[in-house]
């Protein structure tokens, strides 16, 4: 007999997703599957648009990393043009994307995950969420809202806008920064660096409670991608693509992303909206499986040598040092994250020390010169590429959009099985294996709005059924 | 010199206020004399009177239909309301017919910040369309050179059309069709950039009061148009006396 177990909803992640978990006859699990069952489209309406309004039609894909639509779009839209945009222009672009960065990871990391890390993923489900967070670890929770606030301020000192901002165009930014916005940002950093580092601290203590976890979260070798500067530094927008493996071998270095297509291939799948793009030299005819791999903080940090600020670098070379050169566990998403705003917050300091940033000449101009445009930047959950076709007069015929967490789409995959092996057994489902099916996506941070460019909360429903559909066992949570 | 103005001739009452007027004078110019604000959309001073979106509409004494104030010559004795519930009403249920009836989707658009639709809408309390949305399926022309016209954000104004006839002389512009069908189109229907008579002047894409007509390569919110040109230029014109701009009252 064959069972199913559906967790659907999935919460705590952004959009809506199923999981369906199968089980042998004997109440092993023998497959898992993590769909997708939202969709929005974008690719399809951004048809016939202006490229100019491609930067802000994009952002509307996603309310937490609009700012990484902006930048890959802009940067396809630079392509367009043929143009180089002013220094200033990409140390804004830079400045911003810092900012989204902090912001996405602190909501990720304090809002979303911090529940299951801190209180346990047995605790209650009455108090294993920000409420119960905030009651038991408030200065926790304190410390994570002022550090997104910084993240959210940076991003709207420099955009204008908090969420969808429209200052980003093809060619540059449509402004230059007004100097004054930068004195408020520089007098939180210091607070910011210490909360940061103070977190990382704090998480480091918490990870002997998870070995468990660590040991089946997606601990499995795949490649990881991510971009990377030529020095080998850690890039978020600028660069050429990494790709590294599991041994930290570097497979593939200063790849210009605009060739993606020549080394990912988009495999489209009937029961989720979620494309899962895989590395073409790996995969086999059928099968994308094995060309498995991943993106976002932790194949930033797997892929970087260094971030080139010290405390950031401190951070990682102790994180190295614990899981021994390359993480291939998942649940490391976590501690990457955590480093990444340490090095953003040091990043952003940098950044605003630089007199290129009160530069007025912040923008490029020029007609279409280019019919076809691929635009790649760091999102907080890993490589996104927007690649545009258009006519000769800049109106877009086709629109790819690759993102992080499609890139990531198999390897959540293998985690939801990996997890679901060690905690579940047969249609008796508890509560605390759920919420581990679950957190174990959730260290992958999937955004379902952007990936599948859908909206919305993520309550979760589980069932198990026979294979004939026969529901045996239900579980819900809105 | 400026020529001598006719003296007023008649009298009205607009919002009860006494307002004297010229021989020949529109409503709407009699009121905006007086200081009294009325919404319009298709009417830009300097232009022939078109009388088509009838956001202007004002209610007269005696007559149960409403006027539009662009279109509707005051005479000696009318007395005026425009700003009564019913006119509020109205104008909001013309300017929701606009939204329903084009892809109005002012997040992402070029004149987002800098509409005339976009700011009447605000002014009437727009908050939601009562209306089904048409999504009419509609495209974007950028074949001209410096300018754009996306047809879904055009709401049949005829001010670029008069502004080409009436001010540059040229005649660029036409609304073809009829009903639900009616669109701008260049020439005989030819994408702009084909064009023989556009003299690439701008005055068109200055005085369109949306997001249709666009400098091209301009990003979401970034269009400013710039319609006092018109009057301006008219004015001129009409005066024989060319100013700065700059130094105009
Ligand atoms: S033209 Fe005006 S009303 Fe229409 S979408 Fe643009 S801003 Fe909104
Ligand atoms: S393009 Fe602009 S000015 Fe011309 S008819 Fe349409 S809305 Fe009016
Ligand atoms: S302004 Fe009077 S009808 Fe349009």
């Amino acid at each position: 007999m064959h069972d199913h177990i559906v967790i659907d909803p999935v919460t705590r992640i952004e959009g809506h997703a199923k999981i369906t978990l199968r089980l042998d006859a004997a109440g092993a699990v023998d497959d898992a599957r993590f769909h997708v069952t939202e969709f929005r489209g974008f690719e399809d309406f951004c048809r016939g648009r202006p490229v100019a309004e491609m930067p802000s039609l994009t952002a509307r894909t996603c309310g937490i990393c609009p700012v990484s639509h902006l930048l890959a779009s802009a940067k396809a839209g630079d392509a367009i043009l043929a143009v180089t945009p002013p220094p200033a222009a990409v140390a804004q672009r830079r400045l911003a994307n810092l900012g989204q960065i902090i912001q996405s990871h602190c909501l990720s990391y304090f809002h979303l995950s911090a529940p299951d890390l801190l209180l346990g993923m047995d605790a209650d489900p009455a108090q294993r969420n920000l409420f119960g967070l905030m009651a038991a670890e408030p200065e926790l929770a304190r410390r994570g809202i002022r550090l997104r606030q910084l993240g959210q301020e940076v991003v709207a000192a420099v955009t204008g806008e908090r969420i969808h901002g429209s200052w980003i165009v093809p060619g540059g930014v449509a402004h230059p920064l007004d100097p004054a916005t930068k004195e408020g940002i520089r007098e939180r950093l210091p607070e910011a660096k210490q909360a940061a580092a103070d977190t990382i601290t704090e998480f480091e203590g918490l990870l002997d409670r998870f070995t468990e976890e660590i040991a089946v979260f997606g601990t499995f070798d795949s490649l990881f991608l991510s971009h990377c500067g030529a020095d080998g530094s850690w890039e978020h927008y600028g660069g050429g693509l990494r790709v590294v493996d599991a041994s930290g071998a570097i497979v593939v270095d200063g790849l210009d992303p605009a060739r993606y297509r020549e080394v990912i291939g988009e495999w489209g799948n009937a029961d989720s909206y979620l494309k899962s793009p895989y590395w073409k030299a790996l995969a086999e005819p059928d099968d994308p499986r094995p060309g498995v791999y991943r993106v976002g903080p932790l194949a930033r940090l797997n892929v970087c040598e260094r971030f080139g600020v010290p405390l950031a670098d401190e951070a990682l070379a102790a994180f190295r040092e614990r899981v021994g050169g390359v993480a291939t566990s998942s649940f490391f998403f976590h501690s990457a994250r955590l480093i990444e705003v340490l090095a953003c917050v040091e990043l952003i300091e940098r950044a605003l020390a630089d007199p290129v940033l009160d530069d007025t000449r912040a923008r490029a101009t020029a007609g279409i010169n280019a019919r076809h445009g691929v635009g790649a930047s760091e999102a907080p959950r890993g490589t996104l590429f927007h690649d545009y076709t258009v006519d000769d007069d800049g109106l877009v015929t086709s629109v790819n959009m690759v993102i992080a967490t499609g890139q990531n789409n198999l390897a959540m995959n293998a985690a939801v099985l990996q997890i679901a092996q060690r905690f579940v057994h047969g249609a008796d489902v508890t509560e605390g294996a759920l919420n581990r099916v679950e957190a174990g996506i959730r260290a992958f941070d999937p955004c379902l709005s952007c990936s599948t460019h859908a909206l919305g909360q993520m309550p979760m429903l589980v069932q198990v059924t026979t294979a004939d559909g026969v529901v045996v066992a239900e579980a819900r949570r809105d | 010199m400026a020529r001598p103005r006719a003296q007023p001739d008649a009298a009205v009452t607009i919002d009860g206020a006494p307002v004297r007027v010229f021989s020949g004078e529109s409503l709407l110019a009699a009121a905006n004399r007086a200081g009294i604000p009325i919404p319009t959309l298709c009417a830009v001073q300097g232009l022939s009177v078109w009388g088509g979106c009838r956001v202007c509409v004002v209610e007269v004494a005696g007559d149960h239909t409403l006027r539009p104030a662009c279109a509707t010559t005051a005479v000696d004795g009318m007395e005026v309301t425009t700003g009564s519930d019913r006119l509020v009403e109205h104008r909001r249920q013309i300017v929701e017919l606009l939204f329903a009836e084009g892809n109005h989707v002012c997040a992402v658009c070029v004149s987002n910040g800098a509409c005339e639709l976009q700011d009447l809408a605000v002014d009437l309390g727009v908050d939601h369309i009562r209306f089904a949305y048409q999504h009419p399926d509609r495209g974007v022309d950028l074949s001209h050179p410096r300018y754009g016209l996306d047809h879904n954000r055009c709401i049949l104004c005829s001010r670029c059309v008069r502004t080409c006839a009436e001010i540059e002389g040229a005649n660029v512009w036409a609304i073809a069709a009829r009903g639900a069908g009616s669109r701008l189109v260049a020439e005989l229907d030819e994408p702009w950039g084909e064009s023989t008579s556009c003299t690439s002047c701008g005055k068109c894409v200055a005085v369109c009061p949306t997001g249709a007509l666009f400098d091209k390569g301009t990003g979401v919110g970034e269009m400013r148009h710039d319609r006092d040109v018109i009057g301006f230029l008219a004015a001129a014109r009409e005066q024989g006396e060319w100013h700065d701009r700059e130094q105009q009252p």
